[in-house]
C-alpha cells in the first residue's frame, strides 16, 4: 500500500515529523514501512514559464529559440520539442536547477540530472523545458501530458510558480506492509487513524453529507439478491447528468503517488474512495441496465462473459456475478461487464458498494485468473458497514467535483449485519500476559485514540466494526503492548518448574553419526524432497517396483518437483555428477533426509517418513573403503556385532557383481555396492562411484550409547596362520562365519592377510590367508587349547572343499 | 704387581684414546675388564700373592679397573651420543613440505546453525522434538487458529498432496502435537524441513528449514518471551548484539512480533548488509493464541505461552555471507569445504 504523507495529513492535520521518524515510530506501533521516496527528491528549481516567442534556430532544423516569460524575467530557451506553441505555459527548469529523468523516459539516474545555462549549436539557453519523463513519471500517468515533448500546463497557471507544488510532488509517498489482519490498514483513513495514535494527535475522519435532488432511486433502480451468503450487503446509489471531465489536480496527485492513473472524474472519484475507504465501488451505465434491475446471483456453469478488458471468461457456479433482468453485467468484485461500461457519453451512473464474501472472491479471482485491485480488496474480508460511508463519500465527490447530481435515497439490501463485538476490558490480565504495569488510565487513552469505546458500568469495550481482528482479551492486550510500545516492555525469563533440556535418541544418533562420517572424509549435503518421476528410470527400477508407488503433489512447481521421493539416491548422484561436471576431484558426500513411503495410495493416512543415511563417494577409494567406513559408523554408536554384506541385493541400480545388503542381527539396515555403469551414464558420472544407503529407523533398534568395560587382556594371545586354496565362489564371509562358529570361547579375533589369484593359483581358484588368534582371560593358553580349535576351524574349512596349504 | 698394572692401565687408556669406533670400545672392554681379559687374569694370579699382600693388590687391581671403566664408559658414551647425532643430522627433513592430512568432510552449513540454536535451547531447558513433515491439513492450519477459507492459507503457497494432506509449510504443527500430548509445562525446540511453493532463486527454495520455539506454563509473560529471545541472539550471534520486537501478525499468536537483531557485520550503525538499517529480522514470535491452547485441551485462564520461528536459511545466509540460497542445495564440495 502506497500513500502520500500529505493524504495521510489531511486527517491528521497536527503531525509533525520527518520521514524517517514517521518510518520509525509507525513501524514500532505495528504499520511496517516498508520504504518512502520525497517526489522531488530530484526536482530544484522549476518553474512555470509562457512561451512568447518561437524562432527557427540557425544552424540546426530540429532545434527552435523560444523566449519563455517567468513572471519575473524572460529566459531563451533552445529546445529540440516540437509540440510547443506560442502562449503554452510550461514547466521551465532554470541554472543551477535539476531534474528526476532524461526526455528519453529510461531508468532514473540516482541523484537526478543537474541543469546548468550552456550553447546549443552556437545559441545560448538559460534553462530547459520539461517533459513528464524529466519530472520522474512517465505519460501514462499524466492522462493530458503528450506522448511525446513538452508537458503544457493549465493556462490557468500563474507565471513563476513553483511546478513541484503545483503538480502536487512536494510530498512523500510511504509505502506500507499491511498484516493480513489490518483488514481496515489497507485504506488512508486506516493508516492515518494508525499515525493519529501512534503520534497521539486527533484524527479527523471526512464529513460526509449529501445534497441529493428530490428524485426517489427507487424510481431508477431496484436491487435484489439472491445469493446472500455470498453477498452480506449491496448498497447502490444513482448519479445523473454525468458531465465527464478530468478530476481536480490535487486528487490525480493523491492516485498518482498512490500509484494510480488518473483517467476521469469519474473512474478517479470510485479509485479514491478505494484508496481512502479500502471500499472498492463500481459504476454502471444505468441505460445498459435491462428493467433498471439489479440482481446478484451465482452463475450456472460453461457461462462465459466477456468483462470490460474485453476478454471471455468462463464461468462456474460458483462465481458470483451482478446480473440485470436479461443478463450478466459484472463478476462481483472482480471486473465489470463490457456490456455495462461507462463511456464518455454515460448519462445517469449507478454506483454499486457491496461486501462480497471474501473466500469467495479469492477463490473465483483464482480459478478466473483474473486479480484485480478491487477483487485484492475483498477477499480480505470487508466491513460492511464500511460500504454504506463509501458510497456516500463518494456521492459527496460527485457533487463537490460538479460531476453530476446525486438522486435522493439509497438502496441498501443487506443480511441481519453483526453488532458491534463487545469484549470484557480486565486491565490486571494484559498486564499479567505482558508481564508489565500499566496504568489503566494508559490503557483506556489508547483504547480511545483507536475509537474502541469504553463501558465504564459494565467495564466491557465496545470494537468499532472496522476492526474485526480484535476478538478477544489478547487482541486487546496487543492494541495496549503497541502504544505502551513494545522496547518500553520489560525482558525477563521465565520462572517456575525447571525443565531438562535433551536431546532425542534419534538426533543424538543423527550427530554422532555426522561427526563419524565426516572424519571419514565426507561432507554434508542437502537435497529436495521432492524430485520427477523419470527417477524411477534413471535408477532402472522395474515398472513393477513398489519404490514407484510415490506420493504425488497435486499442485507442484512442476513435473521435477512433483512426488515425494521414496528414495534416497537420485539428490546423491545428481550432487555427485554436478561435482564431477566441475572437475572436483575425490568427493565423497553424505545426506541425512527423509523418504516418504506411503501406506496406501491415493494417501488415507500420514505416511511413513524414514530418515536416510546416504553415502555417496567417487575418486579415491572403492567399495571396500566405504564398507570401512559403514563399520566405523555403526561400531560408533554402539553396533559392535558383525556387519554381514550379503551379496543377493539384486539392486537394479548397482553392479550386478558388486552390490550387498548390509545385514546386523538379521534386520536389513541398507546397501551398499558399486553404482551400475548404465545408471552412472544416465547421470553423467564417467567414473566409478560407490553409495551405501541406510535406513535410520532400522539402526534406531540397535544403536545404543552404553558401553560396558570388559578388561584389558592380561594373558598373551596365540596366533595361527592358515593358508589356503579356495574355490573361486566360496565368499570370504563364507570361510569367516566358519571361523566364527567353530573357534570357540579362545577365539579372539581373526583377519584376512592375503588373497591372490593368478599364476601358480589353478583357474577357479584364489589363493587367501587368515591370521586367526586366541586368548583366555584367565591363563596362558597351551599348545593343546589351540590345537583344538583350530582342528575344529580346519575340520570345517575342509568341509567346503578349500585346500589348506601348508 | 703395580707396575703390571700401570702398564695394563697406561696400555688401556692408550687404546682407548686411539679407538675410533664404538666397536673398538667394545672390544677394549672385552679385552681388559672381560670374564677372559687382562684384569681378570691379574686377579686370577692372586694366589702367587702373599696373603697379608692381597688384600692391597685386590684394592689396587680394583682400582686400576675402576679408572679404565670411567674412562672407557666415557667414550662409549661420547662415542654413542656423537653416532646418535650424526643419525639425526641425516634424518633432517624439510618441515616446509606438505602435510599429509586425514582428509575430513565438513558439515553443513545449515547443520552447523541448527546445531548452535539447539545447544543453546538445551541448554535453556528446551526439549528438542521432531514432526511429520507431510502433515494434516488440521495440524498446519486449523488448530493454528488458521480456519478453512482464511486467506493466511493461500499466503502460504501450499504444496497439497490431498485436499486434506499437504507439506507442513512451517514447523508450527510441531507445537500442536507437543501440547496434544497433555503434558506440561512444556519447553520445546522444533526444527525441521518446511515447503512452501516459490520458484528457486537467490533468496527463495520451495524447501527450506525452520526451527520452532514453544513454551508453555502459568505465568508465561510476553517479558519472558523478550527475555528469552534476547538471550538467544546473544548466545547465537554475541554478547553485544541487541534486540528489537516490531509488532506484526500471525494467526497462532496474539500478540505477536518480528525481532530483529543489531546487524552483525555493522554492528548498527548501517552498511549495505542491513539496506542502511542498521538492523536484521531475524524471527516471528509471540504469545500463544488462546484458541490455539484451548484447540489442543489447554486452559488459557490458566497457562499461556509463547512461540517462535525461526528460518534456518536466512541465518545461514546471513551468518556466513552467503549470497545465493541455491549453493546450499547444490552440494558442490568447493562451497561445503568452506565450512
Amino acid at each position: 500500500m502506497n500513500t502520500a504523507l500529505s493524504w495521510i495529513k489531511a486527517y491528521v492535520p497536527d503531525l509533525q515529523c520527518t520521514a524517517q521518524e514517521y518510518t520509525d515510530a509507525m513501524t514500532m506501533s505495528g504499520t511496517k514501512v516498508e520504504t518512502y521516496e520525497a517526489l522531488d527528491k530530484n526536482l530544484e528549481h522549476i518553474y512555470a514559464g509562457q512561451i512568447t516567442s518561437i524562432e527557427r534556430h540557425p544552424d540546426a532544423d530540429k532545434l527552435i529559440i523560444c523566449q519563455v516569460n517567468l513572471g519575473d524575467r524572460t529566459l531563451q530557451i533552445v529546445t529540440g520539442a516540437s509540440n510547443v506553441s506560442i502562449g503554452d505555459i510550461v514547466p521551465v527548469v532554470i541554472d543551477g536547477g535539476k531534474v528526476a529523468g532524461g526526455h528519453d523516459g529510461g531508468p532514473l539516474p540516482e541523484n537526478g540530472i543537474k541543469i546548468k545555462n550552456g550553447k546549443l549549436r552556437g545559441i545560448e539557453s538559460f534553462g530547459m523545458m520539461c517533459s513528464v519523463e524529466e519530472l520522474g513519471w512517465d505519460t501514462n500517468m499524466f492522462p493530458d501530458a503528450p506522448e511525446e515533448g513538452i508537458y503544457i500546463l493549465p493556462a490557468d497557471t500563474e507565471l513563476g510558480c513553483d511546478v513541484i507544488a503545483l503538480l502536487g510532488l512536494r510530498d512523500t509517498v510511504f509505502e506500507y506492509e499491511v498484516t493480513s489482519n489490518r483488514v481496515d490498514c489497507y485504506s488512508v483513513l486506516g493508516i492515518a487513524r494508525e499515525a493519529a495514535a501512534t503520534f497521539q494527535k486527533p484524527f479527523y475522519a471526512p464529513v460526509v453529507q449529501l445534497k441529493e435532488n428530490n428524485e426517489k432511486i427507487e424510481d431508477y433502480i431496484s436491487v435484489e439478491v439472491i445469493d446472500q451468503d455470498l453477498c452480506s450487503r449491496y448498497c447502490a446509489r444513482v448519479c445523473k447528468n454525468i458531465k465527464i471531465a478530468p478530476s481536480p489536480a490535487w486528487m490525480q496527485a493523491r492516485l498518482r503517488a498512490s500509484g494510480i492513473r488518473p483517467i476521469n472524474n469519474l473512474v478517479d472519484i470510485t479509485n479514491y474512495v478505494m484508496e481512502e475507504y479500502g471500499q472498492p465501488m463500481h459504476a454502471f451505465d444505468l441505460s445498459t441496465i435491462a428493467g433498471n434491475k439489479i440482481i446478484v446471483k451465482r452463475a450456472a456453469d460453461g457461462d462465459v462473459f466477456t468483462t470490460l478488458d474485453g476478454q471471455e471468461r468462463k464461468l462456474d457456479k460458483e462465481i458470483l456475478m451482478i446480473c440485470d433482468q436479461e443478463k450478466q453485467i459484472g463478476i462481483a468484485g472482480i471486473m465489470g461487464g463490457e456490456n455495462s461500461k461507462i463511456t464518455d457519453d454515460v448519462k445517469t451512473v449507478v454506483f454499486e458498494s457491496a461486501c462480497f464474501h471474501g473466500a469467495n472472491i479469492r477463490k473465483s479471482a483464482k480459478r478466473l485468473g483474473l486479480r484485480t485491485d478491487a477483487s485484492g480488496k475483498f477477499e480480505k474480508g470487508l466491513d460492511p458497514y464500511n460500504a454504506e460511508a463509501a458510497i456516500n463519500r463518494a456521492c459527496q465527490l460527485i457533487e463537490e467535483l460538479g460531476c453530476g447530481d446525486v438522486v435522493g435515497g439509497l438502496v441498501d439490501v443487506h443480511v441481519p449485519l453483526k453488532d458491534k463485538n463487545v469484549i470484557k476490558f480486565q486491565p490486571e490480565r494484559i498486564n499479567k500476559l505482558l508481564g508489565t504495569e500499566i496504568d489503566k488510565k494508559d490503557m483506556l487513552k489508547t483504547f480511545n485514540m483507536l475509537e474502541i469505546e469504553y463501558l465504564e458500568a459494565t467495564e466491557e469495550l465496545v470494537i468499532p466494526t472496522f476492526r474485526q481482528d480484535l476478538e478477544g482479551l489478547a487482541d486487546i492486550a496487543e492494541e495496549v503492548a503497541r502504544f505502551y510500545g513494545y522496547h518500553n516492555i520489560p525482558m525477563t525469563l521465565p520462572s517456575g518448574e525447571a525443565t531438562t533440556g535433551k536431546l532425542p535418541f534419534k538426533l543424538r544418533v543423527e550427530e554422532r553419526i555426522r561427526d563419524i562420517v565426516e572424519y571419514s572424509g565426507f561432507s554434508q549435503g542437502m537435497c529436495y524432497s521432492f524430485e520427477s518421476p523419470k527417477v524411477f528410470d534413471k535408477l532402472l527400477l522395474d515398472q513393477e517396483d513398489p519404490l514407484r508407488n510415490a506420493i504425488t503433489i497435486m499442485n507442484p512447481l512442476g513435473e521435477d518437483y512433483s512426488i515425494m521421493r521414496t528414495v534416497a539416491l537420485n539428490g546423491m548422484l545428481t550432487s555427485l555428477a554436478t561435482n564431477y561436471n566441475r572437475r572436483n576431484k575425490d568427493v565423497r558426500l553424505y545426506e541425512l533426509g527423509n523418504i516418504y513411503l506411503p501406506k496406501s495410495l491415493p494417501l488415507t493416512e500420514l505416511p511413513d517418513e524414514r530418515m536416510q543415511l546416504t553415502l555417496g563417494m567417487y575418486g579415491e577409494g572403492d567399495f571396500f573403503t566405504l564398507k570401512g567406513v559403514v563399520e566405523e559408523m555403526l561400531e560408533s554408536i554402539g553396533m559392535t556385532g558383525k556387519l554381514i554384506c550379503s551379496p543377493d541385493s539384486c539392486k537394479t541400480y548397482l553392479h550386478p557383481g558388486r552390490q550387498a545388503d548390509m545385514i546386523y542381527k538379521e534386520d536389513v539396515i541398507g546397501v551398499i555396492g558399486e553404482v551400475h555403469p548404465d545408471v552412472a551414464d544416465l547421470y553423467d558420472i564417467g567414473t566409478k562411484t560407490y553409495i551405501a544407503v541406510i535406513d535410520i529407523p532400522v539402526i534406531l533398534k540397535h544403536a545404543s550409547f552404553d558401553r560396558k568395560y570388559v578388561g584389558v587382556a592380561k594373558y598373551p594371545a596365540v596366533t595361527r596362520d592358515i593358508s589356503m586354496v579356495v574355490p573361486k565362489e566360496i565368499l570370504a564371509g563364507q570361510i569367516e562365519e566358519v571361523i566364527e562358529k567353530r573357534g570357540g570361547k579362545l577365539l579372539e579375533e581373526f583377519s584376512l592377510f592375503d588373497i591372490y589369484e593368478g599364476a601358480q593359483i589353478m583357474a577357479g581358484y584364489k589363493s587367501m590367508a587368515y591370521t586367526i588368534s586366541f586368548r583366555a582371560k584367565d591363563r596362558t593358553l597351551e599348545e593343546n587349547d589351540v590345537n583344538a580349535a583350530m582342528k575344529k576351524i580346519l575340520n570345517g574349512l575342509e568341509e567346503m572343499g578349500i585346500e589348506l596349504r601348508k | 704387581m703395580k707396575e703390571k698394572l700401570d702398564l695394563i692401565k697406561a696400555e688401556a687408556l692408550k687404546q682407548i684414546n686411539e679407538s675410533g669406533a664404538l666397536d673398538r670400545l667394545n672390544e677394549i672392554k672385552v679385552n681388559y675388564l672381560g670374564k677372559k681379559g687382562e684384569l681378570t687374569a691379574v686377579l686370577k694370579s692372586m694366589k702367587d700373592v702373599a696373603p697379608e699382600d692381597r688384600p692391597k693388590v685386590g684394592q689396587m687391581v680394583n682400582d686400576v679397573r675402576e679408572e679404565i671403566e670411567k674412562v672407557l664408559d666415557a667414550a662409549i658414551s661420547k662415542m654413542e651420543r656423537a653416532k646418535r647425532e650424526a643419525q639425526m643430522k641425516s634424518e633432517t627433513i624439510d618441515v616446509t613440505l606438505p602435510s599429509k592430512r586425514s582428509k575430513l568432510g565438513h558439515r553443513h552449513p545449515n547443520t552447523t546453525v541448527m546445531e548452535e540454536v539447539e545447544r543453546i535451547f538445551v541448554g535453556m531447558g528446551y526439549e528438542v522434538v521432531e514432526g511429520p513433515e507431510i502433515e494434516t491439513d488440521y495440524y498446519n492450519f486449523e488448530a493454528l487458529n488458521i480456519p478453512a477459507d482464511h486467506p493466511a492459507k493461500d499466503e502460504q503457497d501450499t504444496f497439497y498432496v490431498t485436499p486434506d494432506i499437504l507439506l507442513r509449510t512451517q514447523t508450527s504443527p510441531t507445537q500442536v502435537h507437543e501440547m496434544e500430548k497433555g503434558s506440561l509445562p512444556i519447553r520445546m525446540l522444533a526444527p525441521g524441513r518446511v515447503f512452501r511453493s516459490d520458484e528457486v532463486d537467490a533468496t527463495h527454495s520451495p524447501s527450506f528449514h525452520q526451527i520452532e520455539g514453544l513454551v508453555i506454563d502459568k505465568n508465561i509473560t510476553f517479558a519472558d518471551l523478550k527475555g528469552t529471545l534476547a538471550e538467544f541472539a546473544k548466545e547465537l550471534f554475541g554478547e553485544d548484539t541487541k534486540v528489537k520486537f516490531r509488532p506484526h501478525h500471525f494467526n497462532f499468536t496474539e500478540p505477536s512480533a518480528e525481532m530483529d537483531v543489531t546487524c552483525f557485520k555493522c554492528g548498527g550503525s548501517g552498511c549495505r548488509f542491513c539496506k542502511g538499517t542498521g538492523w536484521i529480522e531475524i524471527l516471528g514470535c509471540g504469545m500463544v493464541h488462546p484458541n490455539v491452547l484451548k484447540m489442543s485441551h489447554i486452559d488459557p485462564e490458566e497457562y499461556s505461552g509463547f512461540a517462535f520461528g525461526v528460518g534456518l536459511e536466512r541465518i545461514t545466509l546471513l551468518k556466513y555471507e552467503i549470497d545465493d540460497m541455491r549453493l546450499l542445495y547444490e552440494n558442490d564440495v568447493r562451497f561445503l569445504k568452506q565450512f
